[in-house]
Parts: structure tokens; sequence; C-alpha cells
């Protein structure tokens, strides 16, 4: 046993080390994902008997309008969500000078995204609100229009979207901040000597050595936009007649909502969840593996 | 000479007599989602059936209320409280049929509760027994700022059609005829309930909830028509607002009527008005000779199924279902005893017309989200919720309920 250990010490030592955090990770996290793919697959009110149904969850999900509407509004959220990464981009190159003061305005650019999304569904809300809501008044003022964003079909789903953009774009911001304080100094010498002068600058010299915080940015916003419960929650509740309903929030409605006791129509839609999901998490992960297996 | 022994012994036994005398009392465990005024009130109960009852020791631990509804799917089964609160009617089903509270029927025959809690026993039955007892309801109605009346110059309707023509008046005035806020959606289910019951009756309202009728059947289709009437005078941006806002427009004169409950009156009287100002009408008939039946929405006491203490948990109901404590209890929270035997505070003009109103209705309907069950419900509020704000959409919001009908009876 011990010649075997100090033969192979080396190749073992990593996977000793890794086991822990992978059996935690087994346990509470893979484990439970299968658990959910089996409950799919069952009638099942949370309380009583669990009645085997097969693809039935399946074949009513494909037939719900409110389905329809969660995966669109998920696919809004997907596209204008990526706003986060360029307006992050550009906030950060601006608060990229050494100007008096710069540590206490990255402070504040930074506060969004400290407080808690509960917080900041809560004050939007207030925002849009009928009445006395400031952006109601501002749109009432400019236009006449008495548009209560929060309960026309047309607008929620933007409405909560801008909401979520808040505390997003100071997340990015942070991260390309970082970025930019290991750009190579001189890389941007050089280009100015050869007359590389701002958009050129940016696109040509800068951009490209932000690429790892670019991915990462991209992939912390695109999980962020499918994960859009919190806002959608507190905000609309699922919106005037469930408009402004996602896929995780469709999902805690039927499972574990005051009104939701099915646990398999649940599941099944959190399964559906998982299938976008894994789309872009297969992508990210090839993308990083290629990555190592390059260097 | 001393008797040490014998002078031991009897220190020994006096010690132990005196510690069997601080013996601890039998615990029984409460769980509870009381807003404040009620929590005050059980308080007081508690304290009062503690002083009948020396032996035993009521432990309330209170929840929020919103919170409760998640929070009871979970500790029904993980530690269970011997007693906890819940509603009658379609609301306790799911937790009935999963066997997770326990049948009090004994209390209820042992306690000649069959006819002092007979306006609600009905909606205490599952199968011929009875799951829980009934302490509380209030009365749904119009409740109305008699100032806005006076600022439209128009009178309180005593029909339905005297209501509709009232809304035009109102709305030259620059009032809303109707309040309301559907942003968490069960307040408008209270509009739907009372225009079906006085459109077409209180069978056809259960057999509606029950699953028996489509929702495409004409005469769903005349409820709608009637209330399709009143939708352009509601509040405009109500989607977007909590009844407690729209309560706060009703209080300011902003608008004239409010479909709401009892427990509303506090939230009024709160922002300033007073018995004079605020008037409580049942709602109008609408197809005349139907029998008046009335939402009634019943608050209730159960014992759960992983009960510890169960004797004391049932001396606990029967005391719960009593006249006193139940006169003593709604008079502090200012709603209705379901013990026809109970008493109501004469200076109260809305819960005197409350205690009129249910006493001489018809039938009582629990409510539409507790009538209906939980699916059928969320789908049915939001497509009132729909029509509300987009009338023009029944036909294809009709076909949609049909079809939740389909799958959530099942």
């Amino acid at each position: 046993m011990a010649a075997y250990w100090k033969a192979n010490q080396r190749r073992l030592a990593p996977w000793l080390f890794l086991a822990p955090g992978l059996l935690m990770f087994a346990v509470y996290v893979v484990i439970p994902i299968f658990q959910s793919m089996a409950i799919s697959f069952y009638d099942w009110d949370g309380l009583g008997v669990a009645n085997y149904i097969g693809s039935a969850n399946y074949a009513e999900l494909f037939d719900d309008d409110a389905f329809y509407t969660s995966l669109w509004n998920n696919l809004l959220w997907l596209v204008l969500y990526m706003l986060a990464v360029p307006a992050g981009l550009l906030i950060a190159i601006f608060l990229n000078q050494t100007v008096w003061g710069m540590r206490a305005y990255k402070s504040l650019f930074f506060f969004p995204f400290v407080i808690s999304q509960v917080v900041v569904g809560l004050m939007f809300a207030w925002f849009y609100a009928p009445n006395f809501g400031l952006l109601y008044q501002l749109i009432e003022t400019l236009t006449g229009a008495k548009i209560a964003i929060l309960a026309d079909e047309r607008f929620v789903t933007y409405g909560i979207i801008v909401a979520g953009l808040w505390p997003q774009i100071a997340y990015v911001m942070i991260l390309y901040l970082t970025g930019l304080n290991n750009v190579a100094p001189d890389q941007v010498e050089a280009a100015r000597l050869d007359g590389a002068r701002g958009w050129r600058m940016l696109w040509y010299v800068i951009l490209p050595q932000l690429r790892p915080a670019t991915f990462i940015a991209v992939v912390v916003t695109v999980i962020g936009a499918l994960r859009s419960f919190d806002l959608v929650s507190i905000m609309t509740n699922g919106g005037p007649y469930g408009s402004s309903r996602v896929l995780s929030f469709y999902m805690y409605e039927q499972a574990l909502s005051e009104y939701g006791y099915r646990m398999g129509y649940g599941a099944a839609i959190a399964v559906v969840l998982f299938a976008i999901m894994m789309v872009f998490i297969s992508g990210f992960i090839w993308k990083m593996w290629r990555d190592e297996t390059e260097r | 000479m001393v008797h040490l022994t014998r002078g031991a012994l009897a220190v020994t036994a006096a010690l132990l007599m005196s510690t069997s005398a601080f013996a601890q009392a039998r615990e029984l465990k409460y769980y509870a989602d009381y807003d404040p005024i009620p929590l005050a009130a059980m308080e007081a109960l508690i304290a009062d059936f503690e002083a009948a009852n020396p032996d035993v020791d009521v432990v309330l631990q209170n929840f929020d209320h919103e919170g409760y509804k998640t929070a009871i799917r979970n500790f029904l089964t993980a530690d269970s409280p011997d007693l906890a609160n819940w509603y009658a009617g379609n609301r306790m089903a799911p937790f009935v049929n999963a066997g997770q509270f326990m049948d009090v029927s004994d209390v209820w025959e042992a306690n000649g509760l069959g006819d002092s809690l007979g306006s609600a026993k009905a909606s205490m039955t599952i199968d011929g027994k009875q799951w829980g007892v009934p302490y509380t309801y209030y009365q749904w109605g119009i409740y109305f700022n008699r100032d806005a009346y006076t600022a439209a110059g128009v009178e309180v309707p005593t029909t339905w059609a005297g209501f509709v023509e009232n809304c035009a008046k109102f709305q030259a005035a620059g009032i809303d005829c109707v309040t309301t806020g559907s942003s968490a959606l069960w307040p408008i289910a209270g509009i739907f309930d009372y225009i079906n019951l006085r459109t077409n009756g209180y069978e056809f309202h259960m057999d509606l909830t029950a699953g028996k009728v489509a929702w495409t059947d004409d005469r769903v289709k005349a409820t709608f028509a009637e209330w399709a009437k009143i939708v352009p005078y509601t509040t405009q941006n109500h989607a977007a607002i909590d009844w407690q806002d729209a309560a706060a427009l009703l209080v300011q004169g902003k608008a004239a009527n409010y479909v709401m409950g009892n427990f509303a009156v506090g939230t009024f009287k709160e922002g300033g008005m007073t018995n004079d100002n605020l008037g409580f009408m049942v709602f109008p008939e609408i197809t005349p000779g139907i029998p008046r039946a009335e939402e009634a929405p019943t608050d209730t006491i159960h014992i759960t199924a992983g009960a510890k203490n169960v004797e004391d948990a049932k001396t606990f109901l029967a005391y719960v279902a009593s006249a006193e404590a139940q006169t003593k209890w709604n008079t502090a929270v200012g709603q209705l005893p379901t013990n026809k035997n109970a008493s109501v505070p004469a200076d109260d003009p809305f819960l005197v017309a409350g205690f009129e109103t249910l006493s001489t209705a018809y039938a009582l309907a629990q409510f539409f989200d507790r009538d209906a069950p939980a699916e059928m419900a969320k789908a049915g509020m939001e497509g009132f919720q729909e029509f509300m704000v987009k009338p023009d959409r029944l036909d294809a919001i009709l076909e949609r309920l049909e079809k939740v009908r389909g799958q959530a009876y099942k």
C-alpha cells in the first residue's frame, strides 16, 4: 500500500484533494439533477403518492401557451441582457482614469450589484408605479400617455430587463476594470506611436487583450439572464396575467407556489430550462477546454 | 429521640410532591399566520384557555401571512405542530387527501357543533367527515365613499342597472366608479364571484368552481357581459397596484366603490374614513328572482396528522368553537363569529350589517380561490385580469380556461 502510494503520489494527490469537493458537488448538484429529471415523468403533488405518467408532462408542455410565452420572454432576456457587456465595458473605460476620488466613484458605480436583487426589484417597481412613480410621471409629462409599465403586457418584460441590467452592468464593469488593469501598457504605447487613437485603439489593441474578461462577462450574463427569477417574482409575480413569466418563474409557479401543486410538471419545465442552459454551458466548457489544451 | 430516617423520608416525600405540583404543563404547539390585530386577539384567547385549563401550555408560533402558505407544506411533513391555521373548502382538500389533517368529527359530535356552526359545516366537510373547526368569517360586499357620491351628485343604487348608470356620472365627475388592485389577482376574483352569483345563482357558481360546467357555456359569457358594463369605469392601472393602493384611492375620494371584504374596513379607517362617509351595501341583484348568496371566506384551525398532544388539541378546538371565545376574538378583530350563538358588537355598523347579511343569506360561497382547486383558481384569476385589461379577448380566455378545466379536476 505504502509502496503503491509512493510510486503514484503525483498522480493520485490531485484527485484526493478534489475528492471532498467532488463528493459535495455530486450529492448536492449532480444527483438532484437526475432526480428532477426522474420526477418530470411522474404526476406528483408533493404531498401524496407519485404516479408514473411517462412523457405526458412534456406533451402537455408543448401544448401550453404559458410555456411559449415564457420561452419568448427568456429569449428577450438573453438577447437584451447582453447589452450589459458593452455598457459595462464603456463605463469601465470611463472609470479607468486617474482622477482624484476615482475609487469612490468606482464604489458608487459598483453599488447596484451589492444590493439584493429583491431591493432592486422593489425600487424599480416604485419607479414604474402608476400615479407616484418617477418614470410614470416623466412619461406623462413628456408624452401625455398614462402608461403603467408593469401593467402593460407590451412593456412589462422590457421594464423588468432594465431593472436587471442595472446591477448586471455594475458586475460586468468590475470584470472589465480588472481586465483593463492587466492591459500591457507597452502595447498601448507602441500603438499610440503608430498613430492609433480612440476607436481603432479600442478595437485593435485593447479589446483583444480583454478577451478573458469578455468571456467571463458573457458567461455570467447568459447565466444571469436565464436564471432571472427574483426580479420577475418581486416586480410583477409573473406579470399582468402571466405576460412576464420566464421559465424559472413558471417552474416555481407550477411546483412550489401557493397555487402550484404539480411537482412533475414543474420538473419538466426545469428540465427544458436545463437543456437550454446546457447548450450554452457546453459551449463555454468546450472553449475553456480548448484554451487549456492549447496552452 | 429525633427520628432522622422518618424525618428524611417525610422531607423527601414533601419534595417529590412539591416538584409534581410544579410539574411541566402539557405543551400544545400551535402554528399560525396572523396579522398583528388578530394575533393579539388569539393571544388573549390562549390566555383565557390556559386560565380554564391550567395544566396546558399553548405555545403559539406565528409566521408571516404569505410565507405561511409555503411553510405549511413543509412543516406538515417535517416536525408538525399539534394545531395549524388554514382555510375551509377546496383549499384544505390537498392536505386532507394527503392525510395530513386529522379527522375531528368526534369534536363536532361531542360539542354539538353541527348545530352551532351549522352555516359553515358544509365547507368543513369532505367525505362526510369534518377536518377542522371554523372560528371566523367575514362578509364581502361593496364599500363606498359617501363623499364621492355627493361630489358626483349620485344616489346609492338599489339595482344593478342603477349602479351601471351611476358609473357614467362618476366618470363625468372624474371619479373611478369601481376601484380594485389586481396585481395579487385575488381581489378581482371577488368581483367575478359576485357577478356570477347574482347573474346565474349559487348552484351554478358551485358547479362552475367544481368543474362541472364548461367555461365556454353561455351563462358564463352572460356573467362576463355584465362585468363588461363596468370595466370601462374601473381604475385604469389596476394590474400594477395592490389592494391597499386601491384602498387609498377610495379613501381619497378618487374612486367611489370597492368590492372588498370586511377586513379592509380597518385600512379604510386608518386612512381617515369614518362611519359617516364609509358606506357598505350588498351587491345588487342582477337577474331578478335569484336567491341572494354571499361570499364568506372562513378561517379554520386544524389538528395535524403528526400531532403529539391530540387530547389537548381537541379540547382547544372545542374551546375555539365556543360562543364566548368566538364573540371575544371576533369583536377584537372586527370579523364575524361562525357560532350562531355568539354576539356581534352593536356599535360597529359594518359588523351588524355583515351579521345580518350572512345570517339571512341563501348560501355562503368560500371565494373563488378556495372553492376552485389551486390550478383552476390561478388560471381563472389570470383570465379575469386579462379580461379586465383586454375585454375583446374574452373568447380566447374562456377557451384557455376550458383547457385548464380539462386538466385541473383529474
